[in-house]
């Protein structure tokens, strides 16, 4: 057993074999013991529309560190789900390329998740099978189902295990769509706008919900987003794309101890810095 | 003291149940027994026989009917549905009456062509055993066509909404060919096919197997292609896409083809036995109407509507249990 599953059972207050003392876990401390990163290097890519290309991507380039939250934001259409894609290892990139480890990215693996703006459930399929779904394509259902269990104890769900896609709330379905990759342990973490369509109360409770589980569990998390001030309350990291074809056009470190509050007068001030640069993007 | 609250609740009883008396099964006790009188009081024209059997059931229906107008709620749940379908059991005893009337008892609609309702019935008594040998003859052929063919239909209709290069060979073979209506493939089926049996299995299961191949390939490339994304991320490989992720998410256009094909399949079935079976319904109807047996012919014709109707309605059975992830409000 690895440890982010360990974590994330000992989380659950389920470890089966073995828990780790929670207190004795920072994150940085666990994260250094795993050697993870994502590397792009010198990513463009571009669209065929109709014939003539449209350009997306133009030149990214971007080095992850394990266990580091990274924030994107840019205006809306330049290019941050079509990165993700990429990083995903959904889509393959037109220049450039993609490291996971330094090994090159060159398909879909659950070690790398992405969680979709839509919660994109199987609506066929209850809460519990939906987040089951990972583990039982690698046929790991039948040995670990508890992690399932757990998964959904994570996120607060547990009560809904039976109920169907349809029956839940949006906040609801985008926290089986976390369960659901978490539950695979993954080393990282794609994150698209996932409260992007959220009420404001509960993108609030969410983003604390998943500050919390990136502490607890120790992925690397990179979060697509539109709202700065989200990415300032989740992100060690923050970096800022132009308009389409997307070009980093600004990176800023925010080294703020977690929980942070929305009102802390340095995050106020970097945002005001922010919301300029995007400003000057948007122009 | 007991005592009067008992007289209370009794009276409180009584003038309930006054209230509670079903007007409708009322009525309808009055159109049966209607029904029943004209069919024993009046003499036929020609002998039609079990005129005393029709008129004693229709009776009886009166009489059930009398009994259920004040105990009908009683019954909870069966009551409420039982009354929900009294202006039709009205309807059925005033029809009864003047389908004897018009037909055996004036007349006026002539047999051969026209037959009352115990003639009908008389039908029945009189063919049972040959009716029950047909219905076996007719369910059989139609349960090994429809099954061969909704199957073959089905992976048929999962390799051309899967693969590309089935798609771009199969596909237009499909449309060429689907539209035909499948009567127009019997003489060259009759001449392929040792037997009429055999040919008349395969007529049902293309007629079936080709609507549930072509809206099952339509559900499987419609699918939501972002279910595929989520299922490769999480480490699907192909099968587990196909079985668990194509297959599920086109179930409710793969019913939309079964049903179609259960209406074609019936079709095909009456045709295919009128052209070449020794026993089943579609022959039944085409031996009785040679003899102007046309009594006989509309006795077959209700078993037809029950059986079809019967197994459309497992159909609905079936699909709702195995769609009841949708969300309701639908149909
Ligand atoms: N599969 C695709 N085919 C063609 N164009 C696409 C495709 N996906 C995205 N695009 C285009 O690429 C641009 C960037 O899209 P996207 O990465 O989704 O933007 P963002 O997530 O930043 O809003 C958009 O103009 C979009 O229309
Ligand atoms: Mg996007």
């Amino acid at each position: 057993m690895n440890a982010p599953l360990k974590s994330l059972l000992s989380f659950a207050g389920l470890g089966r074999k073995r828990q780790e003392p929670r207190s004795s876990r920072t994150v940085p401390a666990d994260n250094a013991r795993r050697n993870i990163a994502l590397d792009i290097k010198n990513v463009s890519h571009h669209f065929d529309i109709a014939g003539s290309p449209l350009a997306v991507l133009d030149n990214v380039t971007i080095s992850v560190k394990p266990g580091e939250f990274v924030a994107l934001l840019g205006p809306s259409g330049c290019g941050k789900s079509t990165l993700l894609r990429l990083a995903a290892g959904l889509d393959t990139p037109s220049r450039g390329s993609l490291l996971e480890e330094g090994q090159p990215i060159d398909g879909p693996d659950p070690s790398r998740l992405l969680v979709f703006q839509d919660p994109t459930l199987f609506p066929w399929r209850t809460v519990w099978r939906n987040v089951a779904t990972g583990l039982e394509a690698r046929g790991l259902l039948d040995t670990e189902s508890a992690r399932v269990d757990n998964a959904l104890k994570l996120v607060k769900l547990d009560k809904f295990a039976d109920a169907y896609p349809h029956q839940l709330s949006g906040g609801m379905a985008q926290r089986v769509a976390i369960a659901r990759a978490l539950v695979n342990d993954p080393h990282l973490l794609l994150l698209d706008e996932p409260f992007g369509k959220l009420d404001s109360l509960t993108r609030m409770t969410l983003q604390a919900e998943l500050t919390k589980l990136w502490q607890e569990v120790g992925f690397t998390a990179i979060l697509v987003t539109h709202d700065v001030e989200e990415a300032l309350l989740l992100a060690n990291r923050v970096i800022v794309f132009s308009d389409r074809p997307a070009r980093i056009v600004a990176e800023f470190e925010v080294d703020k101890p977690y929980p942070r509050h929305r009102d802390d007068t340095d995050l106020v001030h970097l945002r005001q810095t922010i919301l300029g640069q995007l400003g000057i993007a948007n122009d | 003291m007991t005592d009067i609250v008992q007289t209370l609740d009794e009276q409180a009883d009584t003038s309930a149940a006054t209230r509670l008396v079903w007007k409708h099964g009322l009525i309808a006790a009055v159109t049966w027994a209607a029904a029943s009188i004209v069919t024993i009081a009046l003499p036929d024209t020609i002998k039609w026989g079990s005129v005393g059997l029709f008129s004693g059931l229709t009776g009886a229906g009166a009489a059930i009917l009398l009994v259920l107008a004040f105990t009908v709620h009683t019954l909870g749940k069966t009551g409420k549905t039982i009354e929900h379908y009294g202006p039709w059991l009205i309807a059925v005893g005033v029809w009864f009456a003047l389908w004897e009337f018009t037909t055996a008892k004036t007349g006026w609609l002539p047999k051969p062509f026209f037959s009352p309702p115990h003639g009908l019935l008389n039908v029945y008594v009189v063919e049972f055993d040959r009716l029950i040998v047909c219905i076996g003859y007719s369910l059989r052929l139609w349960g090994l066509g429809f099954f061969s063919g909704v199957t073959v239909g089905f992976l048929l209709g999962i390799a051309l909404g899967w693969s590309r290069s089935f798609n771009y060979w199969g596909m237009p073979i499909l449309k060429l060919i689907g539209p035909v209506p499948a009567s127009a493939w019997i003489p060259a089926t009759f001449y392929f096919f040792p037997t009429t049996f055999d040919a008349s299995i395969f007529l049902v299961a293309l007629s079936c197997g080709i609507p549930v191949a072509i809206l099952t390939a339509s559900g499987v490339s419609s699918v939501n292609k972002a279910y595929y994304d989520v299922a490769r991320t999480l480490g699907a490989d192909e099968r587990f896409q196909i079985l668990k992720v194509a297959i599920p998410a086109s179930l409710p256009h793969v019913f939309v083809g079964l049903f179609m094909g259960l209406y074609y399949s019936f079709a095909i079935l009456v045709v295919a036995e009128m052209l070449g079976a020794k026993f089943g319904l579609g022959w039944y109807i085409q031996f009785q109407t040679a003899y102007s047996g046309y009594a006989n012919v509309y006795a077959t014709i209700v078993i037809m509507a029950v059986l079809c109707s019967g197994i459309v309605k497992l159909l609905f059975v079936a699909r709702d249990r195995l769609l009841s992830w949708q969300e309701k409000g639908l149909i």
